[in-house]
């Protein structure tokens, strides 16, 4: 101890004179930092209502609850988080998991009030003072804690896949399907909008835990075709999955493929315990038309104890899943799976029959309880132009059936595929696979109304067309297909300017002095299908509903007005393989109401 | 058991391996310092038994803030579990957000990013520097010298405003998650921290003269409060404490970690154990992080990745295993023990900081004949963080 130690701590009194730092800042309004945890605000009409919020806030600080002005929709399920802050920590792991980004915290940090209740509160909704403050915490960038992107599919590249009709999307493998399925949240939004309702998260569920058996028995609960379905579905859960905000929907259709195409038919009925255990009950059920909805039907109809038949017209089932769906698509083979499955069941099915000539409705109306029909859309539609009565023009459907039967058809040098729509870029992409396989060099135009921003394709289905050569063409109104000594030379067209009017309704504009003539030796008409519904006799016309539009009115059991005649399908919704799915489920549950009434 | 040298007269009688207290005998009487007490660290209390102004017997209370963290951990998915594991030591809470992390990076196999690297370590010692920064004049503060805990207040509210703007959080920063960290440095941080760390050389000078040379100060400390050499292996001394008795111990030396190898620094070693080396140690600590903040801050890239991918975290399972990941903290190593059963929750997560080991181990045998004056003072020389003990 020295004469130091006693008189260096007076220094502290150097101090004295300095600014006092303590003092002032109570009573200065200091804002929080630029990256500061402060009070919540949201984004109300971003904010999708997926609930990844809710669930990741380990102090449960958070309630999906309805506001009033949101409504449910496709996408939204019209709920947004209310935060508790008697819970919150403001640790903003529910900022950093947004799907959409619309939550996010402030800088505001003080808040008064005498009603502890206030506290609870409902970002964006209720108005407060730093809704618009544009600083506090965000979700850094790069930064995702779980991946925005998806697993690609891998598919045969366009050289090795143009000439021929093997299905060339090859399929997750078990760590993609695993990965993919990571990616999901579980908010179900997709299940709100798959026509179906399908628990797609739970069957993703499933493949994350690896228990695909567990996943099959989920699917066939809302539909018995996955096969076909995880390969073709329209899938609308994919545009309202919550991931999509974020980066890539989830493939939720591939891995629906995932996990049928893991597990043999032989294993199905053990799986599902189904065909042991069906008590059969005394009534009967007439199917007509082997199509998704009446598969779906014959399906549910069967588990609930009933004797179902299919009546078909054409020598196989599957409808237009078999005979318009190309088999690069969707191979037969996997078809078959699917259809194989409900037949072992117990499930009648006789082919070549057409209901309205070989037994005609009335006579089923009689011997069955109910019938059931999902008769599809299998005419053809015309454009009507001069030349369109030539002999090498041809509908899509009909090419496509004819392809399907193993029929050989004419394949011209120079091919003009008129629509903008799937069936048009599928009829465009099959003409391709057979110019290839004759040998013919690929000539194949398709061209719609539609300019390419609003043709009804698929993008992917535009894509993938022209990496096999063949010429998208759109925006251009069909005059007429000019014809030289009895020869098809071309089609003549006129520049299309808008396609809708201003009310949205169909109303095409053209501009008449931009024309462009598109040579061919063959033409395709690919603009929509008609249905053919001269089964229904003009007797039992009168007892079943129309529209005005000149559909049979059902009720939401997919009954029309004659009591035992359900319809569903193409002819009532869609069109696609989905609906018909549901309508199937829904009819079966109907008829089920109907006969034990 | 208890060995007295000096007149044990006055003292409890032993029986049976127990002390033989009689209250009743009116030679001693019961002091509970704390839980309430502004000589104490946190919500702890010490029950003392005195007779005169001697200590004859004391006994660690805790549980005052039991919530059970450990358990509650086991109810979340790993990501969840950040901002709850901070709560185990609140004045120094990243070491937990660390430990934490590295545990589910360890089992899950992933490893972070260098970018994510450089700003766990800078977060490190800028937390060491939050605690140190009051807790080393609050040696003073235990005996009344209560000015240079105000100036540490002040520095370190600097550096909360660093942690603030990296962060978005002052107290608790919740910033290294599993995988990596929530951001890097934003415009212009560097050169605040510089001017904040300028300040805290300042106040380095400052509590040299007011507290370390000051005749009172040392009259109180030195030779007081000592850990003899032999408890160290015996009580798992690590850290400064184990330093003032002259072991080297640090972890950040003997098993690096993050970017710590790439640091040039030494730890500053002791020799006498007693309150006065042990403060000591912490202060040249403090000088020790500035230097390594401004050699990150020198060497780190600017740019770069802050997370690692991992799964979903929203239903990340985690294979089954067991890890042990250790840090040194401001009080020497700090580790978590987690074990996993390849479920989406932890298993089971044990907390092994040193604080249980000073302020009940220790601190009990210290006491014994301590002059009651003196019981803070030891007590805050062993630095102790109550919450750790009763996770
Ligand atoms: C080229 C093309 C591609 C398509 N691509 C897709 C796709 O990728 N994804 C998708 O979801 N949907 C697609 N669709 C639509 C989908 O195929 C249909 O929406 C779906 O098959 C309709 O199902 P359905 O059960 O109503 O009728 P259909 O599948 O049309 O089945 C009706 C069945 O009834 C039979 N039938 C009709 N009348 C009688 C009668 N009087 N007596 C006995 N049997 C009769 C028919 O022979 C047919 O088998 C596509 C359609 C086409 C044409
Ligand atoms: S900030 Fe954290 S505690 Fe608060 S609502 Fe969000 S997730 Fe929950
Ligand atoms: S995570 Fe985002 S989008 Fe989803 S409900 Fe919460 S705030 Fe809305
Ligand atoms: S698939 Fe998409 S929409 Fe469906 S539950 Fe998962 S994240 Fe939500």
């Amino acid at each position: 101890m020295s004469l130091k130690d006693v008189l260096l701590p007076f220094l502290a009194w150097g101090k004295v004179f300095k600014n006092p730092v303590t003092i002032k800042d109570p009573f200065n309004d200091r804002p929080g930092s630029a990256r500061y945890r402060g009070f919540h605000k949201n984004d109300i009409e971003a904010c999708i209502g997926c609930g990844a919020c809710e669930e990741i806030c380990q102090n449960a600080a958070i309630d999906m609850v309805p506001v009033k002005g949101i409504e449910t929709k496709d996408g939204d399920s019209g709920l947004r988080p209310m935060v508790d802050y008697g819970r919150c920590c403001w640790c903003a792991l529910c900022v950093d998991v947004c799907s959409t980004n619309s939550l996010n915290l402030s800088n505001e940090y003080t808040w008064v009030e005498n009603d502890p209740d206030k506290f609870r509160y409902i970002p964006g909704v209720d108005k407060k003072d730093w809704d618009n403050n544009e600083l506090g915490w965000k979700k850094p960038e790069n930064y995702d804690l779980n991946e925005p992107f998806r697993i690609q599919m891998e598919e045969l590249k366009p050289e090795k896949r143009d000439s021929s009709f093997i299905e060339f999307v090859k399929g997750y493998s078990k760590e993609q399907a695993e990965a993919e399925a990571d990616r999901c949240i579980d908010c179900g939004l997709c299940t709100a909008t798959c026509p179906a309702h399908m628990a797609i998260p739970e069957y993703i569920k499933a493949i994350r835990n690896d228990d695909l058996e567990e996943g099959l028995r989920i699917m066939y609960e809302t539909n018995p075709l996955p096969e076909i379905c995880g390969r073709i579905c329209t899938h609308k859960c994919e545009t309202v999955c919550a991931m999509g905000h974020k980066g890539d929907a989830l493939s939720i259709r591939w891995l629906k493929r995932y996990i049928a195409d893991q597990i043999p038919e032989s294993k199905y009925k053990d799986i599902l315990n189904q065909g042991n255990d069906i008590s059969p009950k005394s009534k009967k059920i007439a199917i007509i038309g082997s199509g998704p909805a009446g598969l779906s039907a014959a399906y549910y109809l069967t588990n609930l104890g009933y004797k179902t038949k299919i009546f078909e017209a054409l020598p196989e089932a599957g409808g237009m899943m078999r005979y318009g769906i190309p088999e690069y698509r969707l191979p037969y083979d996997q078809i078959d799976k699917d259809v194989k499955y409900i037949l072992s069941l117990g499930v009648e099915i006789e082919y070549n029959i057409k209901i309205g000539k070989d037994i005609s409705l009335e006579e089923l109306g009689k011997e069955y309880d109910a019938v059931f029909a999902g008769t599809g859309l299998h005419l053809g539609r015309s454009t009507r132009i001069p030349g369109a009565e030539h002999e090498n023009v041809y509908f899509a459907t009909d090419l496509l059936r004819e392809i399907s039967l193993g029929n050989d058809i004419h394949v011209g040098n120079k091919i003009v595929v008129i629509g903008g729509g799937n069936v048009a870029m599928d009829i465009t992409r099959s003409l391709v696979r057979l110019q290839n396989q004759k040998n013919i060099k690929v000539d194949v135009t398709a061209t719609s109304l539609e300019s390419e921003d609003i043709m009804p394709a698929d993008r992917e289905e535009i894509d993938e067309s022209r990496e096999e050569k063949a010429i998208i063409d759109p925006g251009w109104g069909p005059k007429e297909i000019e014809i030289k000594d009895g020869k098809i030379k071309g089609l003549r067209t006129i520049k299309c300017l808008s396609v809708f009017d201003d009310e949205g309704r169909f109303n095409p504009k053209f501009d008449e002095k931009d024309k462009k003539f598109f040579e061919a030796d063959m033409v395709v008409e690919s603009i929509g299908q008609g249905m053919d519904l001269t089964y229904i006799s003009e007797d039992i016309k009168t007892m079943v509903k129309f529209s005005d539009r000149g559909r049979i009115i059902v009720n939401k059991d997919f009954q029309s007005s004659l009591d035992w005649f359900f319809v569903g399908g193409d002819i009532i919704e869609g069109p696609d393989v989905i609906h018909g799915i549901a309508n199937g489920h829904k009819a079966a549950k109907g008829i089920d109401k109907f006969l034990n009434k | 058991m208890l060995k007295f040298e000096q007149d044990r007269s006055k003292f409890p009688e032993e029986k049976d391996g127990k002390l033989e207290i009689d209250l009743d005998s009116q030679k001693f009487i019961k002091i509970w310092q704390g839980p309430n007490h502004p000589g104490i660290t946190g919500n702890m209390a010490l029950e003392l038994t005195v007779s005169g102004d001697e200590v004859v017997e004391s006994k660690t209370h805790v549980g005052y803030l039991h919530r059970g963290f450990e358990k509650l951990m086991e109810r979340r998915k790993f990501i969840q579990c950040f901002p709850i594991c901070i709560r185990m030591c609140v004045p120094e809470p990243d070491i937990n957000e660390y430990c934490l992390a590295a545990s589910v990076e360890d089992l899950a196999g992933i490893e972070v990013p260098d970018m994510a690297k450089w700003l766990r370590t800078l977060v490190l010692e800028m937390a060491r520097l939050v605690i140190l920064l009051r807790g080393v004049p609050g040696q003073g503060g235990t005996m009344s010298l209560g000015m240079g805990v105000q100036w540490g207040v002040y520095v370190r509210d600097l550096m909360i405003d660093r942690f603030e703007e990296l962060t978005g959080g002052r107290v608790y920063h919740m910033y290294i998650a599993p995988g990596g960290v929530r951001g890097l440095l934003p415009e212009g941080f560097k050169g605040r921290m510089e001017e904040v760390l300028k300040k805290i050389d300042e106040f380095v000078v400052d509590i040299d003269n007011l507290m370390f040379s000051n005749a009172v100060f040392k009259k109180r400390t030195k030779g007081i409060g000592v850990i003899k050499p032999e408890w160290i292996e015996q009580y798992s001394v690590v850290g400064p404490n184990a330093r003032a008795a002259g072991i080297n111990r640090d972890v950040r030396k003997d098993y690096p970690y993050l970017m710590y190898d790439k640091l040039d620094f030494e730890s500053y070693v002791g020799k006498d154990s007693d309150i006065y080396t042990r403060s000591r140690v912490r202060w040249h600590d403090l000088q020790t992080s500035v230097d390594m903040i401004r050699q990150i801050m020198a060497k780190m890239p600017n740019k770069g990745d802050i997370r690692a991918k991992t799964p979903n975290v929203l239903h990340w399972k985690i294979p089954k295993g067991e890890t042990y990941q250790r840090l040194e903290s401001s009080r020497g190593e700090y580790g978590f023990y987690m074990v996993t059963d390849g479920s989406a929750y932890p298993r089971r997560i044990n907390l092994r900081g040193p604080s249980y080991n000073s302020a009940v181990l220790l601190l009990e045998k210290m006491l014994v004949n301590a002059n009651i004056s003196d019981v803070s003072s030891m007590m805050v020389s062993l630095a102790t963080c109550p919450p750790e003990i009763e996770r």
